[in-house]
């Protein structure tokens, strides 16, 4: 078809972007950002039994600058938001968020003075898992449909 | 009472002998010595606090040693009382017995001497009361918020303090997406 029939067997052509979308959708490095409860169960997501690896996202990076996932889970508080607001700035781009379970994505129970109302009102988040906490499918399907929008990504779209 | 055996009976002091002894020293600068749910209650004034607990805490005979707990409280709506109160629960290993130690704190001049000097556990509890109902311990060697973070302004314990606060939550700069922008 087209060009490729005239380069022979062995060669295909693709454009740059869906190259760079396989890669990074199948090499998510996440930077888990855990503060409470579905940070237990978040733990499982890695384990054997559900295991993320299947989806290429077990490289677990304590290091933001290493990451281009962060998992939010749990709440987080008027004294937390400072470091996960310095923490996503310092992860490169392209990046992306998972907000993860009821706390993190709207303050949850916990409708108090020193609970964020959902970390969403100071960063910007890609997915929302809920549940209290979620089930690790959940949060494997997550993971998915982020890889589902990095697939529909363009590279032109950052600087 | 009923449940304890008849070993544990020996050995720990009761009720009745702990508050004679108080007030064969303390006399009536102890305001009430009363029995709440089996466990014996001094109330004693600020003026008078510290003294009692450095009593209890070193006179041979009573020993209370460890200092379980120390909080505060707010009566707001309960009326015919001080505003704030700071409560004691002291151990003695000695005498294997639980005392506990009410001290009423007016809501003009919060304030009270700090228990520091007598155990050192105290430091921490102190400052939790300082930073959730604004107690001010003197003497205290490091009087500042423990939980809160330090800008913070108000006391969220106090019964008068908004549930949902004023502002702190949602005072933050907002991180806009870089896809969008």
């Amino acid at each position: 078809m087209g060009i490729e029939s005239k380069l022979g067997d062995g060669i295909i052509t693709t454009t740059l972007d869906a190259v760079i979308n396989w890669g990074r959708k199948n090499s998510l490095w996440p930077m888990p950002f855990g503060t409470a409860c579905c940070a237990i169960e978040f733990m499982c997501v890695l384990g054997p039994k559900y295991d993320m690896g299947r989806f290429g996202a077990e490289a677990m990076r304590f290091s933001p600058r290493q990451s281009d996932l962060l998992i939010v889970s749990g709440r987080v508080n008027i004294k937390m938001m400072h470091i996960l607001q310095q923490i996503y700035r310092q992860m490169p781009d392209p990046k992306w968020v998972i907000s993860m379970g009821a706390c993190a994505s709207s303050g949850g129970v916990f409708d108090t003075y020193s609970t964020i109302q959902g970390i969403d009102n100071f960063i910007p988040v890609d997915a929302y898992v809920p549940g209290c906490p979620p089930r690790p499918e959940t949060v494997i399907d997550a993971v998915m449909k982020i890889q589902q929008k990095i697939q529909q990504e363009r590279s032109r779209e950052y600087r | 009472m009923a449940l304890q055996t008849n070993r544990e009976q020996d050995v720990m002091a009761s009720n009745q002998e702990i508050r004679e002894l108080v007030l064969a020293r303390f006399g009536e600068r102890i305001l009430a010595a009363e029995e709440e749910c089996g466990q014996l209650a001094l109330t004693v004034s600020r003026d008078d606090h510290f003294e009692l607990l450095k009593l209890l805490k070193e006179s041979a005979d009573l020993g209370y040693d460890i200092l379980m707990d120390l909080f505060g409280v707010d009566y707001l709506e309960m009326g015919g009382r001080e505003r704030y109160g700071v409560i004691y629960q002291l151990y003695s290993l000695g005498r294997n017995h639980r005392l506990r130690v009410r001290v009423p704190v007016p809501e003009q001049d919060p304030r009270l001497d700090s228990a520091v000097p007598l155990w050192a556990a105290a430091n921490w509890a102190e400052r939790e009361v300082h930073d959730m109902y604004g107690i001010t311990f003197s003497g205290h060697p490091n009087m500042t918020r423990i939980l809160c973070p330090d800008d913070f302004s108000g006391f969220p314990l106090r019964k008068d303090f908004p549930v949902q606060g004023i502002g702190y939550r949602e005072n933050f700069e907002k991180i806009e997406n870089p896809k969008t922008k």
